[in-house]
C-alpha cells in the first residue's frame, strides 16, 4: 500500500479524464458559438482517450491509495461500458442542443464530470471514495437536469431531484457512519474482515446496512425509493434523460457490488430475515410490480420508460440477490445491456425531436415506419430488447437472471419475474404499435445528423448482435466477477 | 447421416438473409422485391427438398445434424437436426411460403417489400423451430416468430387489427415464458440444454406434472386448444390472407410439434397421468367448437373455428396412446393414433391454407367476409367455385382427400381405446360436413345474390396456380399417404417405445 509514482499509473484513466475536463473547460471559454462543435469533438476525444487508458492499463486485482482505490477486472469492464454508453449519449445530444440554443460547453463538461464521478465510484475501495464519486456524479446531474434554464418542468425536476437526492445521500452517510461505528474501518476489504471475524455489533451493523441499502435503492430508483425517477426523466431535456437514465445505472451497479457483495457479503441469514438478500427481494418484487403496471397507463414515453427503468432495476436486484458468480455476472450483464438499450431508446427520441417540437408522447412516434423505415427498425430492436423478446439481447439478459434464480433455489421469484415481464410486454407493444400500425401525423422528413444516424444504427444493431452472440459479453462479465 | 454441408442452416438462414435483402430493396420498384422474394422462397423450397431426398427412412436418429457451441458457459449449442416428425413439417413450411408470396403479389400495395420480407424471415425462423435440437435455440426461434407475425397482422390486417395482434402476442408470450422457466429448471437438473438429453432425464412425478403443465401453457395456446383458443378467431379474421395462411398452416403445427418433441418424451408419466385432461380438451374442441363454427357469419371466423376443431384431432391422436397402452389386450392402435395426428397436421396445413386463400380470393374482390354478402358465386366464378367446393369437401373429410386420412386414423385408434371417445370424435364427420358445406351452399350456390356478386371476375392465372398446387397436394396425400407415413414411421415407433417406459 505504499505510495509511489507507479501507483499514479493505475489511476491514469481518471487522470486523463480530469486533465481533459480542465483543458476543455478553459478552451471552451475562448470559442465562438459557431466553433462550439470543437468542444463536442474534444469531449468525445476525451472519452475515447480515457477508454484507451482503461483498456491498456493493468487490471490485475490490487488495492492502492491506502484502500481508497481498487483496480480489478470488474472495474475496467464497467468503466469501458459507461464510457461507451456516455459516447452514445453525447452524440445524440448535439443537434437537439443546438436546435434549442443550448449547445454550450457546460453540457459536455458537466457530463464528463459526472462520468469522472462514476469512474471513481466504480473503482472505490472504501466508503469515503465511493461517497466522493457519488456526490460528484449527483451534483453534475442536478445541474444537467436544470440545463434548460427556461424550462419550468426542467427546473422543477432538478429541484425535486436535488432535495430527494440530498436526503438519500444523508441516509447513505448515516448508514456509513453506523458501519464505521460497528467495524472501526471504512475500506470495504477491512469491513468484510471485521464482519467475518464476528466481532462487530450486529445491531449497529444492521442499522447501517439498512440505511446504506436505502441509498443504493435510491440511486437505482427502486420502489419505494423511486419517486424522483418519473418526474426527473420527464422534466429533464431528453438528451439529459438519455444520459442520466443509462450511464449512472452502471455506476449504481458497481456501488451495490462493492458495498453489498464485497464488504457486506458476509452478513448472511444469521442477521435476521435472510440479510440484505431478503431486503432486496422486497425491493425487487415491488419494483417489478409497480414499474410494469404503472407504465401501462403512461402516454408520455419518457415517463413510460422511467417506469420501465424501475422494473428493469427489479431484474438487476434479482440477479444481485441470487448471488454467487452466476447471479453477479448475470446482473452485470443485465446492467450493461440495459444502459445500452436505454440510451438508444432516449437517443431516438432526441433524434425525432425537431426545433420547437419535443418528441415525448406516444403519438409523436406515429407512423415512424412510414417516415423512416430504418429508424423504425432500430426502435423495434431496442423496444423488443427492453421487452426481452429473442433474438434481441434483452432476452438473454433476462435469461441469465432467471437461470441464476433457479440456481439459487428461488424458482418462485423466477415465476414472479416472468409474470411481470408479460405484463410489461404490453406497453412495449404499444410503442411498436404506434410506430408501425398508425398513420403519421406529420410527413416532415426526419433531419438527423450523420453522426447521430450512425450512433443509433450501431446502438440498434448491437441489440441484435449481442442477441445472436451473447457469449462474448457474458464471458467478459463472468471473468470480471470471477476475479473479484 | 450427417450432411457434407449444412443444409438445415441454409434452409434457415437463406430466407432470413433474403428477407433482409428484400426489406432493403425498398418500395421504389415493388416488382423487384416481389420477384426477389419469390426467387428466395423457391430456392429455399428446392433446398429443403434435399432433406427429403437425402433422408434415411429406417432410422429414428436425428439426421443432417449440425452442432457448434453457442454460449459455452451455459452449454447452449447451435444444434440442428431433423427426424421423421420434423422433416415433413419443414417442407410444408417452405412450400406454403411460396404460395403466400404469390398470393400477396398484387393484393399488398402498402410497403410490399416489408410484407414479403416479414414472411421470408418468418419462414426461416419457423424452420429453425422445427430443426432446433437445443432447448434454448428452440426457444429463441419460438419467440422470434412472434415479431414478424405481430407486424404482419398489425400492419396489413383488417380494421380491428391492433386488438387482434396484441392479443395474439400476449397470449403466446404468456404461454411461452412458463415453458422458459421449465427449460431452465431442466437445464439446472441435467446440466445440459440439449433436447435429446432432456428426453433421458429422470424426473419425479410432481416435477414432471409441473413441467408438463408449463409446456401445456405454451403449446395449448399455440395449437390452440379449448379454452385458450380465443386469440385465434380474432387473429385470423384481422390478419391479411397470407398471415392467416401461415398461422393456420404452420404456426398451429408448431404447437402440435411441441407435444411430440417436448411434452410426450420429456414427461411421459405426467402425460399419462393427465391424458384425461388433454383428451377432454381435445374432444371439447372437436365437438363444441364444431358447433360454434356452425353459427359463424364470417367466413374467416368459420374456418378459424374449424381449424381449432381439426387441431383437436391432432392432440387427441397423440394422447389417446396412453389409454391404449393401459389396455394390454389391445394391440397396435398407439402408432396409428400418433401417425394419424401427424398426417392430420400436414393435411390441415394444406387444406386450411387453401380455405383461407379461397376466402382471400373473394375478399380481394368484394372486401367482405360476411357469408350473407355472397350467394351464387358459381354463376360468375365457375373455376373458383370448383376449387372452393373441392377444398370444402376436403375440410369435411371426404375420402380421397387428405382430410379423410388423418381423421380416419385417429378415429380408428380411438375405437381401440374406448367406444364413446371414438363416438364423440366421429361426430366431427357430421358437424364438420355441416358447417363447411352449409357455408359453401350459402356462398357458392343459389341464385346470384346481388350486383356485386354479378360483377365478380373469375380467378386469374396466379390464383389458379396457387389453388391448383394445393389441390394436387391434397389429392396426392389423400390417395397415397404412404410416403409420408413411411418417413415418420421409425420416429413415431421410437417415440411410442420411449413413452411406454416409465421414467420414474
Amino acid at each position: 500500500m505504499d505510495f509511489n509514482a507507479s501507483t499514479l499509473l493505475l489511476l491514469l484513466p481518471e487522470i486523463v479524464l480530469l486533465s481533459a475536463i480542465a483543458a476543455i473547460l478553459v478552451l471552451d471559454l475562448f470559442l465562438d458559438q459557431s466553433k462550439r462543435v470543437f468542444t463536442y469533438g474534444m469531449s468525445l476525444a476525451a472519452l475515447v482517450a480515457t477508454m484507451a487508458a482503461v483498456m491498456l492499463g493493468d487490471n490485475t486485482s490490487q488495492v492502492v491509495m491506502h484502500g481508497a482505490y481498487v483496480v480489478d477486472a470488474m472495474g475496467s469492464v464497467l468503466k469501458v461500458a459507461l464510457l461507451s454508453v456516455g459516447i452514445f449519449a453525447f452524440i445524440y445530444s448535439r443537434r437537439y442542443l443546438s436546435d434549442r440554443n443550448l449547445f454550450k460547453g457546460e453540457f459536455y463538461v458537466l457530463g464528463l464530470l459526472a462520468i469522472l464521478g462514476m469512474m471513481i465510484m466504480v473503482s472505490a475501495g472504501s466508503f469515503l471514495s465511493l461517497y466522493l464519486g457519488l456526490e460528484l456524479l449527483a451534483l453534475s446531474l442536478y445541474a444537467l437536469v436544470a440545463f434548460d434554464g427556461d424550462s419550468k418542468p426542467g427546473s422543477e425536476a432538478a429541484m425535486k431531484y436535488f432535495v430527494l437526492g440530498a436526503l438519500a445521500s444523508g441516509m447513505l452517510l448515516y448508514g456509513i457512519s453506523m458501519i464505521y461505528g460497528a467495524t472501526g474501518v471504512l475500506d470495504f476489504a477491512g469491513v468484510a474482515k471485521v464482519i467475518a471475524s464476528g466481532q462487530a455489533d450486529q445491531t449497529v451493523l444492521t442499522f447501517g446496512l439498512v440505511f446504506v441499502l436505502i441509498g443504493i435503492a435510491f440511486k437505482f430508483g427502486a420502489v419505494p425509493f423511486h419517486m424522483w425517477v418519473p418526474d426527473v426523466y420527464q422534466g429533464a431535456p431528453v438528451v439529459v434523460t438519455a444520459f442520466l437514465g443509462s450511464v449512472p445505472k452502471i455506476a449504481a451497479f458497481a456501488m451495490a457490488m462493492r458495498i453489498l457483495a464485497e464488504s457486506m457479503g458476509g452478513l448472511g441469514p444469521e442477521m435476521g430475515w435472510q440479510g440484505w438478500q431478503g431486503m432486496l427481494i422486497i425491493l425487487a418484487v415491488l419494483s417489478l410490480a409497480l414499474g410494469n403496471i404503472v407504465a401501462l397507463v403512461q402516454d408520455n414515453i419518457k415517463r413510460m420508460l422511467a417506469y420501465s427503468t424501475i422494473s428493469h432495476v427489479g431484474f438487476i436486484f434479482l440477479g444481485l440477490l441470487a448471488g454467487g458468480d452466476k447471479g453477479y455476472s448475470a446482473a452485470m450483464f443485465y446492467t450493461i445491456i440495459y444502459a445500452l438499450t436505454a440510451v438508444g431508446g432516449f437517443g431516438l427520441l432526441a433524434i425525432l425531436s425537431r426545433k420547437g417540437v419535443e418528441a415525448e408522447n406516444l403519438h409523436d412516434l406515429k407512423g415512424l415506419n412510414k417516415r423512416s423505415p430504418w429508424l423504425a427498425a432500430m426502435m423495434l430492436l431496442i423496444v423488443f430488447s427492453m421487452a426481452g423478446v429473442p433474438p434481441t439481447v434483452g432476452f438473454f439478459a433476462k435469461l441469465f437472471i432467471l437461470d441464476a434464480l433457479v440456481n439459487a433455489d428461488l424458482l418462485w421469484l423466477a415465476l414472479v419475474a416472468v409474470f411481470f415481464s408479460v405484463i410489461g410486454a404490453f406497453y412495449y407493444l404499444r410503442i411498436i404499435k404506434v410506430i408501425y400500425f398508425d398513420k403519421p401525423e406529420s410527413e416532415a422528413p426526419i433531419a438527423a445528423n450523420a453522426d447521430a444516424r450512425l450512433a443509433i444504427s450501431v446502438n440498434g444493431l448491437a441489440m441484435l448482435y449481442y442477441g445472436i452472440f451473447p457469449a462474448s459479453l457474458l464471458a467478459v462479465c463472468q471473468a470480471a466477477i470471477a476475479a473479484l | 447421416m450427417s450432411a457434407d454441408w449444412p443444409i438445415l442452416s441454409a434452409v434457415i438462414w437463406l430466407p432470413v438473409l433474403g428477407g433482409l435483402l428484400v426489406a432493403f430493396s425498398g418500395d421504389k420498384a415493388p416488382n423487384i422485391s416481389r420477384w426477389l422474394a419469390l426467387v428466395v422462397a423457391v430456392l429455399t423450397f428446392l433446398l429443403s427438398l434435399l432433406l427429403y431426398t437425402g433422408f434415411e427412412m429406417n432410422t429414428a436418429a436425428m439426421q443432417f445434424q449440425e452442432n457448434i457451441p453457442w454460449i459455452e458457459s451455459f452449454q447452449v449449442n447451435y444444434h440442428l437436426g431433423v427426424d421423421g416428425i420434423s422433416m415433413p413439417l419443414i417442407i410444408l413450411t417452405t412450400f406454403i411460403t411460396i404460395l403466400v408470396i404469390i398470393a400477396g403479389w398484387q393484393v399488398i400495395q402498402y410497403k410490399p417489400s416489408q410484407y414479403m420480407a416479414a414472411f421470408l424471415i418468418m419462414e426461416g425462423v419457423m424452420v429453425g423451430v422445427f430443426s432446433a435440437l437445443d432447448a434454448m435455440l428452440f426457444y429463441v426461434f419460438w419467440e422470434a416468430m412472434l415479431i414478424p407475425m405481430f407486424l404482419i397482422i398489425g400492419v396489413w390486417g383488417g380494421p380491428n387489427r391492433v386488438y387482434a395482434t396484441i392479443k395474439f402476442f400476449l397470449y403466446t408470450f404468456l404461454g411461452s415464458v412458463f415453458m422458459l422457466v421449465a427449460l431452465i429448471y431442466m437445464y439446472f437438473q441435467s446440466g445440459s440444454m440439449s433436447i435429446l438429453d432432456f428426453h433421458t432425464l429422470k424426473l419425479g412425478l410432481t416435477e414432471q406434472i409441473l413441467i408438463f403443465l408449463a409446456f401445456l401453457a405454451a403449446f395449448a395456446v399455440k395449437v390452440p386448444m379449448w379454452p385458450v383458443h380465443t386469440w385465434l378467431p380474432d387473429a385470423h379474421v384481422e390478419a391479411p390472407t397470407g398471415g392467416s395462411v401461415i398461422l393456420a398452416a404452420i404456426m398451429l403445427k408448431i404447437g402440435g410439434y411441441g407435444f411430440l418433441r417436448f411434452s410426450l418424451p420429456i414427461t411421459p408419466d405426467a402425460s399419462k397421468e393427465l391424458d384425461w385432461l388433454i383428451i377432454g380438451m381435445s374432444l371439447i374442441a372437436v365437438v363444441y367448437i364444431g358447433f360454434v363454427a356452425l353459427v359463424q357469419q364470417d367466413m374467416k371466423k368459420l374456418i378459424a373455428y374449424s381449424s381449432i376443431a381439426h387441431m383437436g384431432f391432432v392432440t387427441l391422436g397423440f394422447f389417446i396412446a396412453f389409454i391404449i397402452l393401459a389396455k394390454p389386450e389391445v394391440d397396435g392402435g398407439v402408432i396409428l393414433g400418433m401417425q394419424g395426428g401427424m398426417v392430420q397436421m400436414v393435411s390441415h396445413g394444406f387444406i386450411s391454407a387453401a380455405m383461407f386463400l379461397c376466402v382471400g380470393v373473394l375478399y380481394d374482390r368484394m372486401h367482405s367476409r360476411e357469408i350473407s354478402d355472397y350467394g351464387g358465386v358459381v354463376n360468375t366464378m365457375p373455376w373458383f367455385a370448383a376449387f372452393m367446393v373441392f377444398f370444402a369437401m376436403a375440410n369435411a373429410g371426404l375420402p380421397g382427400t387428405s382430410g379423410f386420412v388423418g381423421e380416419f386414423m385417429v378415429i380408428v385408434a380411438s375405437f381401440r381405446a374406448d367406444f364413446w371417445l371414438a363416438f364423440l370424435a366421429a361426430t366431427t364427420l357430421i358437424v364438420g360436413a355441416a358447417y363447411t358445406l352449409w357455408m359453401v351452399k350459402r356462398v357458392i350456390f343459389g341464385d346470384i345474390a346481388n350486383d356485386n356478386v354479378a360483377a365478380l371476375q373469375d380467378i386469374n392465372k396466379r390464383e389458379a396456380l396457387v389453388l391448383t398446387s394445393l389441390a394436387i397436394a391434397v389429392l396426392v396425400l389423400g390417395l397415397w399417404p404412404d410416403p409420408l407415413i413411411q418417413i415418420m414411421d421409425a420416429s413415431i415407433a421410437n417415440l411410442v417405445n420411449h413413452i411406454a417406459v416409465p421414467k420414474l
